[in-house]
């Protein structure tokens, strides 16, 4: 592990080898958006136009800001729609919408948009909801910043992974997700840069499903697959 | 002696203190000034105790101010403060002119102060018009509100905007608080401070004392609720809630725990409904405590087999965290910011109604495996979530944030 290095993660292209991890870590903190829905109708209008850091906030936000973990449906419209609109059909469907299917926040929205709508067209009455159960769309800003640490090979990190912050693990393997082609994690598209050898690490990086689960449980599952295929304690 | 930040570690966990580090550096050496309007009682006051002292181990140059004034002052802040609450209060020109002359006041000492400082943070209605009374402000400042203004008297609401819109940023604890302003508003919700009287870790003797200073049995089943004698904390309802739960178990008691009620004619109203609700049980306990006894009330929630809070309405009913973080299940109402506490079959239980709470008590107390897990879930839910140092993470984001206020994601380093 070394100290003070500012490289980015990620390969270096025609390096013979990539540069050093740079472990980052990062922190949310909601805003209020004014925007409130009273029934689905609502929802869907604000839908059309809110920010996709509000879209952002309600899907992955949930895992660094106050709220319990075991929810019975993973992202703030499903469970409001389960909670406070009693609507369990449409639930389940908003549920299953999971931001790393899509390109980009904007194709998400398309899909919430398409699954309300028609829900909408079926509907034969509208439920609403009392005053303080309106859903309030919260917009977030990320901080990040470089906690100075970064590990040169793929191996040092197996070491640093059980003891890195939930915002760290966020930043890496959730946030990523919107800042690298294909849905892709920092530490994918790192060991990209080491070729072959690290191919079974990626993999199984690839196969974990972070929608259903905690950065703590995150954190744990990432560490075994490095200890497993790499080789090291966690 | 550990410094703070040591002793929070102990408490919340290396992570966040570590967190709290990192986020602190580009704040390093910055004037940092907290307003508000008493040193002592009540809970903002018991919050920047603590605040303070902790923002200064993290390097950031911060001091608290209060402002002061005189019965009529008091008055009025009582009047914006139960307006902004959503009760109809009176709001008369002199009022008003007790409002602005005493702010006026304290500015002319507090500008000095005030002005060069990097970033002030304003608590709540009393101090609010300082802003425009430092036109030489260099810095950010940012109203933080700690009041539930969901449903204020719009009246009221329309007055203290005047002062409030201005700033360059405002803070609310949930979204159903905030109200349309021309500035970013920030979400944070309250904390406890888990090394302060109301919440550290206490001697069983001292736990035993209390119990024994109130004449309860330990041998016994015992609920609580800890709350001012207010209709919509709903001590009646509660009463009736033991009374249906005791027809299965015979042995238990209540204590109904409130703060005295000299100075507020319908708390005493209720607290006589209270009483009169009680009758003759002798295993009712309606205690009227003093604000200052922090470590009685923490005592008597180590001491309950369950907490209740069931409130008709709430803001975000810290009484709720603070039962949470000493392991016990809470049956709460189903109502406001409990509701983000309290998760059905995991931290205890959202009610309806005193039977729905009568339910649950027969429900939890037959089961005292269910009860420890349930409380072991329910402080570690507290730990993650509801603890100064997350609040104070969340300052210091919103601050960074502040200073990028257009962008979603900040870059540092």
């Amino acid at each position: 592990m070394s100290r003070g290095d500012d490289a980015p993660p990620g390969p270096l292209g025609s390096d013979p080898e990539p540069r050093p991890f740079a472990l980052k870590d990062c922190a949310l903190v909601a805003l209020a958006t004014g925007r409130r829905a009273q029934n689905l109708k609502e929802l869907r209008d604000h839908l059309l136009t809110v920010s996709a850091s509000s879209l952002y906030y309600h899907f992955w936000g949930g895992l660094l800001h106050p709220g319990f973990e075991e929810r019975a449906y993973a992202n703030d419209l499903a469970e409001w729609v389960h909670q406070s609109l009693h609507d369990t059909a449409l639930a389940e469907r908003l549920a299953v919408i999971d931001p790393s299917d899509f390109a980009d926040l904007e194709a998400m929205r398309e899909e919430l948009l398409e699954a309300i709508e028609a829900h909408l067209d079926q509907a034969s009455a509208l439920a609403w909801v009392p005053v303080d159960r309106q859903f309030q769309f919260v917009r977030s800003q990320i901080v990040v910043f470089d906690t100075r640490r970064s590990v040169a090979r793929p191996e040092d990190l197996t070491p640093m992974l059980a003891t890195l912050s939930a915002g760290s693990v966020f930043y890496h393997f959730i946030d990523a997700r919107q800042r690298l082609p294909e849905g892709s994690d920092d530490f994918r598209a790192w060991l990209a840069g080491w070729g072959e050898p690290y191919r079974p690490v990626r993999d199984r990086l690839g196969a974990i499903d972070p929608y259903f689960t905690t950065l703590h449980e995150l954190r744990a599952e990432i560490a075994i697959v490095f200890a497993e295929t790499l080789g090291g304690e966690t | 002696m550990p410094s703070l930040l040591e002793a929070y570690a102990e408490v919340a966990g290396a992570d966040i203190v570590e967190h709290l580090r990192q986020l602190a550096e580009p704040l390093r050496g910055m004037t940092l000034v907290h307003v508000n309007s008493t040193r002592l009682g009540g809970g903002v006051a018991e919050i920047l105790d603590r605040l303070v002292p902790l923002m200064r181990e993290l390097g950031i140059d911060a001091r608290w101010e209060v402002i002061t004034g005189e019965a009529p002052f008091y008055a009025a802040t009582k009047a914006l403060h139960n307006g902004l609450q959503g009760q109809r209060a009176p709001w008369t020109p002199s009022f008003q002119e007790a409002y602005v002359e005493t702010n006026a006041r304290n500015a002319e000492q507090l500008r000095p102060i005030l002005e060069p400082a990097d970033l002030v943070f304003v608590h709540d209605p009393q101090p609010a018009p300082l802003l425009g009374l430092c036109p030489g402000r260099r810095g950010k400042w940012i109203w933080r509100c700690h009041v539930d203004a969901s449903h204020p008297d719009r009246r009221i609401w329309r007055y203290l905007r005047r002062f409030v819109a201005d700033y360059d940023a405002s803070i609310f604890s949930l979204a159903a608080f905030a109200q349309p302003l021309p500035h970013p508003q920030y979400l944070i919700a309250p904390s406890i401070d888990p090394l302060g009287d109301k919440n550290r870790e206490l001697p069983d003797a001292e736990v035993d004392a209390v119990r024994a200073r109130f004449g309860l049995d330990p041998g016994r089943p015992m609920i609580l609720q800890v709350s001012r004698f207010d209709r919509f904390k709903d001590p009646v309802g509660v009463i009736q809630a033991y009374r249906l739960a005791k027809r299965f178990i015979p042995g238990l008691q209540l204590v109904l725990a409130g703060g005295g009620a000299s100075d507020d004619p319908e708390g005493e109203a209720v607290y006589r409904e209270a009483e009169a609700s009680a009758g003759e049980d002798p295993d009712i306990r309606l205690l009227l405590l003093p604000a200052d006894a922090h470590a009685t009330i923490n005592a008597l929630q180590r001491a309950a087999s369950l907490v209740l809070q069931k409130s008709l309405r709430e803001g975000f009913g810290l009484t709720v965290t603070e039962a949470m973080w000493k392991g016990k299940p809470v049956i709460g109402g189903d109502t406001g910011g409990i509701r983000l506490q309290v998760i059905d079959y995991h931290t205890g239980f959202l009610v309806n109604s005193p039977e729905g709470a009568a339910l649950r008590i027969r429900y939890l107390l037959q089961r005292p495996r269910r009860v420890a897990e349930m409380g072991a879930k329910a402080r570690a839910y507290v730990q993650e979530n509801f603890l100064l140092t997350r609040q104070v993470r969340e300052y210091l984001t919103a601050v960074l944030g502040l200073h990028h206020a257009t962008e979603d994601r900040i870059e540092l380093g």
